[in-house]
């Protein structure tokens, strides 16, 4: 017994290594590779519309930006005689829509937040926030249609009483008394879509903010808005300004709502209450009906430029809200 | 007190955070005044409308409730009551439009609801016919077999790039999370010119649902991403230790062990991309072609949707074509809240085990 337990071979060391098995390293490619497919997508849209937009830009240059008019003429067999294609009307029209609804979304929100994190009882806490969160999934033409047939004789009323109580701040001045379809009323269906966004992204900051400090304001004898305004608000305004920035590029974007409700014209328009405006995604909507090729190219020209912008305010918006969430702990 | 129960020694708990009975009377009487002024100024003054009463009273609680706390406590209370009124009227705010939208869908779309609406599609009715001709059949099949495809298209993207995120966390980890984060910003209506120039005008041609899908996938991946990114960060590292330590590969564990243990969580992550994409109009206005008739073939021919059915009626502008335009908004909403209320479920389901 003990001679064959002798003579049996001393196996060698195993081989230590830390090379991936075959398996392992098919399973990290693949997934390395749907982990590009974002970026993989992202270039191939700048791409693509790039391509099919080159020639317009080349043809237009900077006044593709800069000029307003979004004309095109076609002779009988279908030629193009002339075409001017200009966004600055819609870019203006895009800003002042979705600055308007930030305005309005901002203070809404962040006192909800505050509502919903300080002040609410935990049953009302628990409803709101799947309300909210609900209300974040509804479908834009919803909102589109709503805000045309139902909130728009109220909004309209409203311009009329700001137009008239204020009419001598020239933010609510108007050329002519047309209140409807004004960018003020798309800009208040805006603000209503992108409340729980805000909302929710705020509420998430504020309920990081440090119990221990805003247990020791209460102790120093603070109200609860001095705690807020001491501990949370400090803590929460950047993650406020990003969810803020995350709003205006979903405000952007926004075509469906927007095209439902806004007097769509080729014309750079300041007046908020005067019913005349634009915005780029709708202009898509608009025009692609009855767009013919060159026109198509333009209108894929617009739509880079929309994606860059919408591409620049999240970007922004990522990066403040990142930094806030390291930065307070 | 029932002292003659409880022996005198001991010590009954006190609540003193409570509102005693004096407060809650108080707090009713400030109530009653605000209304009472709202309604005497808006009666006295050419003021009227619901808006007025609205901002009167808010106005009218605010000065009391401040004006009380002031007088009795001092500035920092009297802050404190006034920004109390603004909070109460963000939130109020914020719920009173979703209210609104829903109550006004179900008024103007439950006419619009009947039998036929299930059985029929708008191939011989357009859509200012009387209401019992034609249906949204058609749409509602569209509608499944767009997200279906979406589903199948976006899903194992998704799911690859969460895994990314959480499994291997490689060099490209933070970009990639920069990218996921922009492409959830990318306007709806850029994944439709997206589609429309790099696959329909040099490939197909023509307009599919397969088109429609493609723009709605780009929709769907970064927000299933996203959420799954979320769920699979809450699996316990301890049960990745456990799958390396019976001796399972890396590709084992992650398939055997953390998939399964985030099942729930992912099908929540699927579930509230569907809620994203199922309502989405402005790609489908540029690529699905929107046909009247039923059309089981996604790759070929045009394809109706509920959000294109919705669309059509809403702009042919006639008493008939807007109540059919409700009530495709009653089905599209009901489809969404079914769909967000199973997320929940699922997702609390997952909090609580």
């Amino acid at each position: 017994m003990s001679t064959i337990s002798l003579e049996r071979p001393v196996p060698a060391p195993r081989v230590l290594t830390t090379e991936p098995r075959f398996s392992d390293k098919v399973f990290r490619g693949v997934v390395t590779a749907g982990g590009l497919s974002s970026l993989v997508i992202l270039g191939l849209i700048t791409i693509f519309l790039a391509y099919r937009g080159f020639e317009v830009f080349r043809k237009e240059g900077i006044g593709f930006i800069t000029n307003s008019g979004w004309t095109i003429t076609t002779d009988d067999s279908g030629n193009i005689v002339e075409s001017h294609f200009g966004l600055a009307a819609m870019l203006v029209g895009t800003i002042l829509v979705s600055v308007i609804a930030v305005v309005i979304a901002v203070p809404v929100s962040v006192f909800s937040a505050l509502f919903l994190n300080f002040y609410a009882p935990n049953w009302m806490k628990k409803i709101l926030i799947t309300v909210i969160d609900m209300m974040a999934a509804f479908p834009s033409i919803l909102f589109g249609i709503w805000g045309f047939l139902v909130l728009m004789p109220s909004a309209e009323y409203w311009a009329k009483l700001l137009h008239h109580h204020l009419g001598f701040i020239p933010l609510f001045n108007m050329p002519a008394p047309v209140f409807t379809r004004s960018p003020f009323i798309a800009g208040i269906i805006l603000a209503i879509m992108i409340i729980p966004i805000i909302t929710s992204v705020s509420r998430e900051i504020f309920s990081q903010a440090p119990l221990d400090r805003m247990q020791a304001a209460y102790a120093l004898g603070a109200t609860r808005w001095a705690m807020i305004k001491a501990v949370v608000i400090p803590y929460g305004r950047s993650g406020v300004i990003g969810g803020a920035m995350l709003g205006l590029g979903r405000a952007m974007g926004e075509t469906v709502a927007v095209y439902t409700v806004l007097n769509i014209v080729f014309k750079i328009n300041w007046d908020m209450l005067f019913g005349a405006g634009g915005n780029v995604a709708s202009l898509i909507i608009l025009k692609f009906g009855e767009a013919g090729p060159y026109e198509i190219k333009a209108l894929m020209a617009a739509g880079l430029v929309l994606f860059i912008l919408t591409l620049i305010v999240n970007g922004i918006s990522d990066v403040i809200v990142k930094r806030t969430g390291k930065s307070g702990r | 007190m029932s002292t003659a129960t409880t022996p005198a020694s001991v010590v009954l708990p006190t609540r003193p955070w409570k509102a005693s009975k004096q407060d809650r009377l108080r707090n009713v009487a400030l109530f009653l005044a605000a209304i009472v002024t709202s309604f005497v100024v808006v009666q006295a003054t050419p003021m009227k409308g619901k808006l007025a009463y609205f901002g009167i009273y808010f106005i009218a609680y605010m000065a009391y409730t401040s004006g009380y706390q002031g007088f009795k406590r001092g500035g920092a209370s009297a802050k404190d009551a006034c920004v109390n009124s603004f909070v109460a009227i963000g939130a109020i705010i914020t719920v009173i439009p979703i209210g609104s939208i829903i109550f006004t869908v179900i008024q103007k779309g439950y006419k619009g609801i009947s039998f036929n609406l299930f059985t029929n599609d708008m191939a011989l009715a357009t859509p200012t016919d009387p209401l019992n001709n034609g249906g949204l059949l058609h749409a509602i099949t569209g509608t499944l077999t767009l997200v279906s495809l979406s589903l199948v298209m976006s899903v194992p993207i998704a799911i690859l790039t969460a895994l990314y995120l959480t499994e291997i966390k490689g060099r490209f980890t933070k970009p990639i999370k920069f990218l996921v984060q922009a492409m959830s910003g990318v306007p709806s209506i850029v994944a439709g010119l997206f589609i429309l120039s790099a696959v329909v005008y040099p490939i197909t041609k023509g307009f599919s649902g397969f088109m429609a899908s493609l723009a709605l996938s780009i929709l769907m991946i970064p927000t299933i991403a996203r959420t799954s990114e979320e769920v699979l960060n809450l699996i316990p590292n301890e049960l990745r230790e456990a799958g390396t330590a019976l001796g399972g590969t890396q590709w084992r564990t992650v398939a055997m062990i953390v998939l399964p243990a985030a099942r729930s969580g992912l099908m929540t992550a699927i579930i509230l991309g569907i809620a994203r994409i199922a309502g989405e109009t402005a790609p489908l206005l540029l690529l699905s072609g929107g046909g009247d008739k039923v059309n089981p073939n996604a790759f070929h021919g045009p394809i109706g949707s509920l959000p294109y059915y919705i669309w059509k009626a809403f702009n042919a502008g006639s008493p008939e074509s807007l109540t059919r335009a409700w009530a495709g908004l009653l089905v599209l909403l009901g489809l969404v809240l079914i769909l967000f209320t199973l997320a929940r479920l699922l997702g609390t389901r997952r909090a609580s085990r």
